[in-house]
């Protein structure tokens, strides 16, 4: 399964059962390019143990507001829709994969 | 993709850039604006070899020349993170990417000093990245600290975005937007409780929930996570190879003194070895 586009509408359901993470982007960000190859290739790993999600900030600015994304990227963990860690700024897949590891 | 990137455009930088290209390397540097470069601000020079009363100037555009007569590609803008991903760098410039395989710093005097409050609030208000960030603030009250030649531009770009820009700086900015108020300032702190609520200069105290400090440079060690320091410059050893395997160093990001005929002797070390690396990484394949 390839990554998920999460839209405001859908993204309480997509969210609410087990482990998301879901990061935050836009295309005018250089950093949020740089991180996409390393949530694609987690969403590859993860597939079937964790939803991995892109929500794109320029198309849903009340999901950003609502999780007070004030920088890109910003990557939050979500457990059964509720936050339990974020990442802001790009960091190498290790910083991902330790935060999903530890909660599956 | 690029053989190797260099960031920065001073000396040490260009004449990694150089050393690269005899050698067959494509060569991407990334540099900001003109004005920030040491040499360009220095009117003499008195001890370059061969060069008796240079100007600053004067090197720099000689410099730039050699580099570019050579083939070297140049891109201006602000080198925000650099990521190793296996044999490849990924780097972040602005709102765009590039890849390379080595990776020459030549950064300049290194900007260690945070201010007050500003590494505890980094993405919870505080940015270096108004091309990034700056959409996220649209309507609210956002400070710009001012510590690059270029910074009135951006200060300008997220006005024009719509956020509601104070801007601070020690000297007047050139170019500023005359609805952009402006506080003369030399240091600044930080203040909030989990985000940035209000930034004070000096006897003044601006309320606001973002606050953009744009320096020449992105700090190494910011840049790079796990960079290794000593006395609060970049270790190096004798091949200006520093601590992350592929990523090589020159210049007064490395150490005193700051001269130019040591920048460049240390960009000639950089680019060579950098050279060697990427020669390596692709036999190796």
């Amino acid at each position: 399964m390839s990554i998920i586009h999460l839209t405001n509408e859908a993204f309480d359901k997509a969210v609410s059962n087990g482990i998301s993470m879901v990061d935050f982007w836009a295309s005018w960000c250089g950093p949020c390019k740089m991180l996409s190859p390393v949530i694609e290739d987690l969403a590859a790993k993860y597939e079937g143990k964790a939803l991995v999600g892109k929500v794109n900030v320029d198309d849903e600015p009340n999901l950003a507001m609502r999780f007070g994304v004030m920088s890109i990227p910003t990557v939050i963990f979500l457990k059964d829709g509720k936050e339990f860690d974020r990442k802001v700024g790009v960091m190498p897949p290790q910083a991902y994969t330790a935060v999903l590891d530890s909660k599956l | 993709m690029y053989d190797i990137a260099v960031i920065g455009g001073g000396p040490a930088g260009l004449s990694a850039a150089v050393q690269a290209r005899v050698r067959n390397k494509s060569v991407l540097v990334v540099s900001g604006d003109d004005r920030d470069t040491p040499l360009y601000k220095t009117p003499r020079i008195e001890n370059y070899l061969g060069f008796p009363q240079a100007s600053g100037q004067d090197l720099l555009k000689r410099f730039r020349a050699h580099a570019d007569q050579l083939g070297t590609s140049r891109k201006e803008g602000r080198v925000l993170n650099i990521m190793p991903m296996g044999d490849t760098f990924y780097l972040s410039i602005g709102s765009e990417m590039e890849q390379a395989r080595a990776i020459v710093l030549a950064t300049g005097v290194i900007w260690a000093n945070k201010y007050p409050g500003e590494a505890e609030h980094l993405g919870r208000g505080v940015s270096y990245c108004a091309t990034c960030d700056g959409m996220l603030y649209r309507g609210k009250e956002v400070v710009v600290v001012g510590k690059a030649a270029d910074s009135p531009q951006e200060a300008n770009y997220l006005r024009e975005l719509g956020c509601k820009v104070t801007y601070v700086s020690d000297k007047p900015p050139d170019g500023l937007r005359p609805d952009i108020p402006f506080v003369k300032a030399p240091k600044v702190e930080i203040t909030g409780q989990g985000k940035v609520e209000a930034l004070r200069a000096g006897s003044t105290t601006i309320p606001c929930e973002g606050v953009f400090i744009l320096r020449p440079s992105v700090a190494p060690a910011d840049l790079l996570p796990g960079l290794a320091l000593e006395g609060g410059y970049i270790q190096v050893d004798r091949n200006m190879a520093t601590s992350i395997p592929g990523v090589f160093a020159a210049g007064d990001c490395t150490g005193l003194p700051l001269q130019v005929s040591k920048a460049v002797g240390e960009g000639l070390v950089a680019g060579l070895r950098a050279a060697e690396y990427v020669d390596h990484i692709s036999n190796s394949k």
